[in-house]
């Protein structure tokens, strides 16, 4: 059983290139402890920055110093700073094109009991439809520390948002395909295809084993790349499976009339 | 040294005519920060259209981007690029668009949704601070601008990481699109605001380029806090009839009007010389 939230993975990757790199900042809204950053916040005071809680701030404020040359990771609660801050992310991070990736802690209904201003099911389709704005939900701790030593060797915005828990392994260390911006294959299957990102691919691959004891084939994608999607894996799995279900944790807001 | 105030009135006449030809634009806001960014481009920025790039540059961000004829007038004439580019102001597929965007050569920052300059000023003088460069931030806000909240957090994290790089200057015209500032959202009482966030306040003449020039020096020779300029300026200075009137935030100019206020702005040029 797995005991390491994806966001402690995301603070020991930023740990051990900081070491070398002393342009990483990493910027929090009175949120170090819950994004797992107090780590690096004591080792690193100088290239770590508060900003209280003013996620617009957080967010402008790593604009600023990605625009002199700084690689700004900006992490706070994915609820406000997707949402709260998007307009900054759209102005001073989209559209002026800055390093500062966005790390959105805690994001879907990880907060649970902790209700709806806590909750963050708006993110992804609030931060997609930023042009120049990327958006990637790791899976594991495995995937989350290959996606983050990617990310930090490019220069464009992104959006990365994790849970809050441990999730379950879906790879295993030394066994873990990954390519940048396509989508996994976690397991192969004729009949459907379950494409998931996030936390939820683990209980997509867990789905498919279940299908599979009733005689049902899925395949399952890991679509951490939700943009730029992998349309060349949608596509193959639509010509060569009779179905496609998605899985994400998120809502598009549907309400009875 | 050149005639700075001459040189106002000249970008003025290229903003008039800039605004006349693509018959949109913001007439009263330009007019009213020309002074600030002469003494800015001309005068105390670190700044050359040859080393865009240079790390110890000066940064400058215009958070009330609607003045951009201004901002475009200033960096032509500077040579950041050939002037004969405004002519596509406002045109189709002309990058010279109606606010800031970084395709320009020059421009560091996209702005034109208010309140965003500041914040984004504290990050560049904080990454000043963490390298130990020498170099300088500058912003220019409205005054019907200091309502958006995002400016107060940007005012508050600057003072409590001591940014004494960063200068901003509020543009106090008294007035914004709606009427007068007072009517709107009240914004006396700046020294108190900016004061409680442990900035260092300075009032200048914004239309007066030698109060400026003190301001600025003074500005750069505050320690341990940043400051602001809270510059008075008359919106619209330049023309005796857009001087003051709301309607010219972004009125465009009949041709008579045009041929008017392209002659005063002559004169005054002239009588600037003198
Ligand atoms: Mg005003």
């Amino acid at each position: 059983m797995n005991n390491i939230p994806n966001r402690q993975i995301i603070c020991e990757v930023l740990m051990d290139k900081a070491k070398e790199d002393k342009d990483i900042v990493v910027l929090c809204s009175d949120s170090r402890g819950s994004a797992s950053l107090t780590g690096f916040a004591n080792t690193y005071p100088e290239q770590f920055v508060e900003t209280g809680i003013a996620e617009q701030n957080l967010v402008s404020i790593s604009a600023g110093l990605a625009k002199c040359g700084k690689k700004a990771f900006a992490a706070s609660p994915a609820c406000f700073l997707s949402t709260r801050s998007m307009e900054q992310c759209k102005v001073d991070v989209a559209y002026s094109n800055t390093n500062v990736k966005l790390i959105g802690i805690s994001g879907g209904i990880s907060y649970g009991a902790l209700g709806m201003t806590h909750h963050s099911a708006q993110d992804i389709a609030a931060l997609a439809s930023i042009p120049n704005m990327r958006v990637y939900l790791p899976s594991d701790r495995f995937q989350t520390k290959a996606l983050m030593e990617h990310l930090l060797e490019d220069e464009k915005p992104a959006y990365i948002r994790v849970g809050r828990n441990p999730v379950e392994d879906v790879y295993e260390e030394g066994n873990m395909p990954f390519k940048m911006n396509e989508a996994t294959v976690v397991s192969e299957g004729k009949d459907v295809t379950i494409i998931a990102c996030g936390e939820l691919v683990r209980a997509a691959k867990d789905a498919a084993e279940e299908l599979g004891k009733l005689g049902v084939s899925a395949r399952v994608l890991d679509m951490y790349c939700v943009k730029p999607i992998d349309q060349t894996a949608v596509l193959k799995a639509a010509k060569e499976t009779k179905a496609i279900v998605t899985i994400e944790e998120h809502s598009y807001g549907v309400d009875k009339a | 040294m050149e005639n700075l105030k001459a040189k106002s009135f000249e970008l003025r006449k290229d903003i008039w005519k800039m605004i006349y030809k693509a018959k949109t634009g913001h007439t009263g806001g330009d007019f009213s920060i020309c002074d600030i960014l002469v003494s800015l481009y001309y005068k105390h920025m670190n700044i050359s259209p040859e080393s865009t790039d240079h790390p110890n540059r000066d940064r400058f961000i215009l958070s009330k981007g609607h003045s951009v004829e201004a901002y475009y007038s200033v960096l032509a004439d500077r040579g950041f690029f050939p002037k004969e580019e405004l002519e596509t102001y406002s045109q189709y597929q002309s990058k010279y668009i109606g606010h800031p965007n970084n395709k320009i050569n020059g421009i560091e920052m996209n702005s034109g949704s208010l309140g965003h300059g500041l914040p984004v000023a504290v990050g560049m003088a904080l990454a000043g601070k963490m390298d130990k460069a020498s170099y300088r931030v500058y912003t220019v806000m409205g005054d019907g601008e200091l309502a958006e909240g995002s400016v107060w957090e940007g005012a508050m994290a600057a003072g409590h990481y001591k940014l004494d790089n960063l200068t901003a200057v509020v543009d106090r015209n008294r007035l914004q699109i709606s009427g007068c500032t007072e009517n709107v959202m009240s914004q006396d009482n700046q020294d108190a605001r900016w004061g409680s966030f442990g900035w260092h306040v300075i009032h200048a003449a914004g239309n007066d380029l030698k109060a400026l020039d003190e301001a600025f020096t003074q500005a750069k020779a505050t320690k341990g806090k940043p400051t602001v300029i809270i510059a008075d300026t008359i919106k619209g200075y330049g023309i005796s009839f857009t001087e003051n009137k709301a309607e010219w935030h972004h009125k465009v100019p009949t041709e008579a009007e045009f041929e008017n206020g392209l002659k005063e702005l002559e004169e005054r040029r002239i009588a600037a010389n003198e």
